[in-house]
């Protein structure tokens, strides 16, 4: 079956770099069939919550086998007992034909076993070197830093990503880390290597380059590879097999070059798929400048600018995409608009008048913010969920009798509708918000920042890590935003993402804006060379000109 | 001192002197709450096992006659009481700052129990080496009569500083203090390292409680700390986490705390008091310059940052 016609997402450039990698071709010469890792009959229950039901996998040598599903589907619950993260409550593993105790991380490892998570295991106040040294099962008693070194250099130079040992991790960008933690994970001689979402955090260029290289040393190295993932397009361009996921049950394994982007959609969601435009309120006549930033600089935790002297403005009934790597400024400049960190320099102004994020202004103003990592960023993780999303409003004459003691029968009624709306799923208002889902917690900081009638919107990669069900849930609650008026600033690292929302898009490296365009009218190449820091930075947009170029347009 | 001829050189030097007789509690407090906090807890208790320390040191020196055997039960009772920290700490939702207050309480009054008898006798102190013998000036040779604790502290400076550096289990300690999550995910067992971590850094502020009772000043009583323990914290925060800091920070601590008696002993006598409290406004002084509201200090493990 030829894939690419399933391939909505994927762009020429693309499509050429990765036809010679595809499974179709490349799984030839390595039908070795044999399985390096067997699990049987997995069952896990969490309390209430049975997280994985009767789920057996199987990994052939030398392959990469994408584990497919929803936001609490089990992906995570699976390979976390395969890794002896979790004891499973039943169910057997082999390893290379012999049995495997799911013990602990440190037994998986001593048998080949690698993984990479998510949320990486990274120490930030180490070395790139002493995070690789410290992960290796055979510690010495006492560590001789410079043979480290360069044992590890030399290994390096055999490997895909290059690293320099000495560097602190926390100076490290998010695609770098990724490449560590996979380089850590192939040092130690790792012959499974579970990746845990790899491309979440990165670009997609970034992405394709990781995976390629992962493709190509399962293919010539004979890595075995299970990697969890959302997105379709990954499924089909570097695995040969895929498992999907649902409710904790097992639903199948089938040959990738057996299958399609619908046919995996309807295994994954029980229900066939169907994509839609993103529908939005055409724009008629001259529309008001909402937003706008003016020569706006912020520091970062090191006190180095993040944020670098950036104009910009958002129009009503506007979506302005960011698009840009991770760790340019984006964190930044979030955490400035919303009130976390002051400005170094610059002025915010919302409707023509000097804004500065105080609780008395952010009402005036209704300019609200769904930053990334909500549950970090925008919650109180031990409160109720009802508390959670009444943050906004607590005060209001409505909730509270003299702004002062608050109403909590209309709290609780209020959430509850929120609950409804935005379709949060959760026990009940009582619920502290931290045990929600990630996709959740998102739903419900939107669902609150969305309560009020919203003039300014600021949203952070809104769809980081959920499953696509979440993701059309979110997007259409931000286009909805958009249509109703309000002026949407998108800070966002995927690129998709920025074309289906935008109504115009920015690219931002090294905290300053590079490039302009619009969706319609994006250049790929354009884009990748503004992201890598290439272009003059785009002083020249003045906001109000900027705004009113448009508005003639 | 009758001689007040020696003038300001004699101030240095007393207070040099000082810096390390009143230093080296700083300095074992210090160390054992470095490594404590470097594992990712912090023991607010040590305190009370400095009191704790100082009246199981002097007791025991008193009856056995060996002020050695003194510092090694001293120890013993860190130790224990680290080890009542850390065990009481690896259950959930329990607060190692709270844990610690209880305990520094705890122990503070334990020792006043047990220590009333030990008031009034006097018992064998330690032993001190003379590095003043080419000087004339008593001034001098009191100031370089240094005790023999400083020395094992002394030691302990760059020990400590290989251990973390380069030892395997100094590796995992940081692991733990810096993400629990990812020691978890490397098969480190946190619970335990934690546990020895703050047993160790627990037996190395009783035997800085040893010293207060067995050398400077030299005798068992109820007002002997001074919150010793407690300025030890904040004196890991000042030396960024880093043993070889510590150091030079409980030098800086003591010298502050031997200005006082250094300027009345040349007969300056007005401020007795406000010179005694320098080192309480450096503490103060050190915070405030050392912190900032938009910057992570460096060297911070990472657990304390969450």
């Amino acid at each position: 079956m030829n894939q690419s016609t399933y391939d909505t997402s994927l762009k020429p450039a693309h499509r050429a770099a990765n036809s010679k990698l595809s499974p179709s071709q490349a799984s030839t010469p390595i039908s070795t069939p044999e399985a390096v890792l067997e699990a049987w009959h997995i069952s896990k229950r969490f309390g209430e919550l049975q997280a994985l039901d009767d789920v057996s996998i199987r990994l052939r040598s030398g392959s990469v086998h994408a584990l497919l599903g929803e936001n609490g589907a089990g992906k995570s619950t699976l390979v976390k007992c395969i890794m002896g993260y979790y004891q499973p409550d039943s169910g057997q593993m082999t390893l290379a034909g012999k049995e495997h105790l799911m013990q602990n991380p440190r037994a998986a490892t001593r048998d080949g076993i690698g993984m990479v998570y998510q949320h990486f295991t990274l120490i930030d106040n180490m070395t790139v070197a002493e995070n690789i040294v410290v992960a290796r099962p055979d510690l010495p008693f006492a560590v001789d830093w410079t043979k480290e070194a360069t044992a590890i250099q030399a290994k390096m130079e055999h490997m895909p990503f290059q690293l320099d040992c000495q560097r602190k991790v926390s100076g490290l960008a998010t695609g770098e880390k990724q490449k560590l933690e996979i380089v850590k994970q192939l040092l130690l001689d790792t012959k499974v290597l579970i990746l845990d979402e790899p491309t979440s955090v990165l670009t997609p260029v970034e992405a394709d380059e990781v995976l390629g290289e992962i493709r190509k040393l399962a293919v010539e190295q004979g890595l075995s590879v299970l990697m969890i993932t959302h997105k379709f397009r990954e499924v089909m361009h570097y695995a040969d097999e895929v498992t999907v996921l649902r409710k904790g049950k097992l639903v199948g394994s089938v040959n990738v070059a057996d299958t399609c982007p619908e046919a995996l959609a309807e295994m994954m969601m029980g229900t066939r798929l169907e994509i839609r435009p993103q529908p939005r309120v055409e724009i008629t006549g001259a529309k008001p400048a909402k937003l706008s930033l003016h020569q706006v600089s912020v520091e970062n935790d090191q006190g180095l600018l993040a944020v670098n002297g950036i104009d910009l403005c958002v129009g009503e009934r506007e979506i302005l995409g960011i698009a840009g790597v991770s760790g340019n400024g984006q964190a930044e400049l979030v955490a400035a608009l919303s009130g976390q960190r002051s400005l170094a320099g610059g002025a915010i102004r919302v409707d023509g008048e000097q804004y500065v994020p105080t609780r008395k202004q952010i009402a005036k103003h209704r300019v609200y913010c769904l930053p990334e990592e909500p549950l970090r960023n925008a919650c109180v993780p031990e409160l109720s969920l009802a508390l959670n999303l009444s943050l906004r409003n607590y005060d209001s004459p409505e909730t509270a009798w003299f702004r002062k003691i608050m109403r909590f029968g209309v709290i609780r009624r209020r959430v509850k509708k929120l609950i409804e709306r935005f379709n949060i799923k959760t026990t009940g208002p009582n619920e502290p918000i931290g045990s929600l889902s990630g996709g959740n917690v998102q739903r419900a900081v939107l669902a609150r920042e969305l309560s009020e009638e919203v003039n300014v919107l600021v949203v952070a990669n809104p769809c980081f890590g959920l499953d696509f069900k979440a993701v059309r849930a979110i997007r259409n609650q931000i286009m909805e935003a958009r249509n109703k008026g309000a002026a949407v600033l998108l800070i966002s690292e995927d690129l998709d993402e920025i074309m289906e929302l935008s109504d115009r898009f920015l690219v931002i490296s090294k905290g300053k804006i590079l490039h302009e365009s619009r969706p319609l009218e994006a250049d790929i190449i354009e884009i990748g060379q503004a992201m890598a820091g290439q272009g003059q930075t785009m002083s020249s947009a003045k906001p109000t000109e900027e705004c009113a170029a448009w508005q003639s347009a | 001192m009758a001689e007040t001829d020696v003038g300001f050189w004699g101030v240095v030097i007393a207070v040099l002197g000082g810096a390390i007789r009143v230093g080296t509690p700083f300095l074992f407090v210090s160390l054992g709450e470095c490594l404590t906090e470097r594992s990712g807890r912090i023991n607010l208790g040590l305190e009370g096992n400095l009191i704790m320390g100082a009246m199981a040191g002097y007791a025991v020196s008193y009856y056995s006659q060996s002020p050695w055997l003194g510092v090694a039960v001293a120890g013993g009772t860190g130790l224990l009481l680290g080890a009542i920290h850390a065990l009481l700490c690896q259950h959930p939702r329990v607060n190692h700052i709270a844990v610690g207050i209880a305990l520094m309480i705890f122990a503070t009054g334990v020792a006043f129990f047990l220590g009333k008898p030990f008031i009034q006798p006097s018992a064998p102190q330690l032993p001190s080496i003379g590095l003043g013998g080419w000087s004339d000036s008593p001034v001098v040779r009191a100031a370089l009569d240094i005790n023999a604790l400083f020395f094992l502290g002394l030691l302990l400076v760059p020990a400590l500083h290989w251990f973390l550096k380069y030892a395997r289990w100094g590796l995992m300690v940081r692991v733990a203090g810096e993400n629990a999550n990812a020691a978890l995910a490397l098969g480190y067992k946190v619970k335990q390292i934690r546990l020895l971590a703050t047993m160790f850094g627990g037996m190395l502020a009783s035997i800085g409680g040893a010293y207060l009772s067995l050398y400077y000043p030299g005798s068992w009583n109820e007002g002997l700390s001074s919150g010793q323990g407690l300025m030890a914290v904040a004196l890991v925060i000042f030396a960024r986490w880093n043993p070889i800091y510590c150091l030079w920070a409980s030098l800086l601590f003591g010298g502050a705390a031997a200005l006082g008696p250094s300027l009345q002993s040349i007969g300056i006598s007005w401020g007795y008091f406000l010179f005694n409290a320098a080192p309480y406004v450096l503490t103060l002084g050190i915070m405030i310059a050392t912190s900032s509201a938009k910057q992570t200090l460096a060297g911070m493990p990472g657990e304390f940052v969450k």
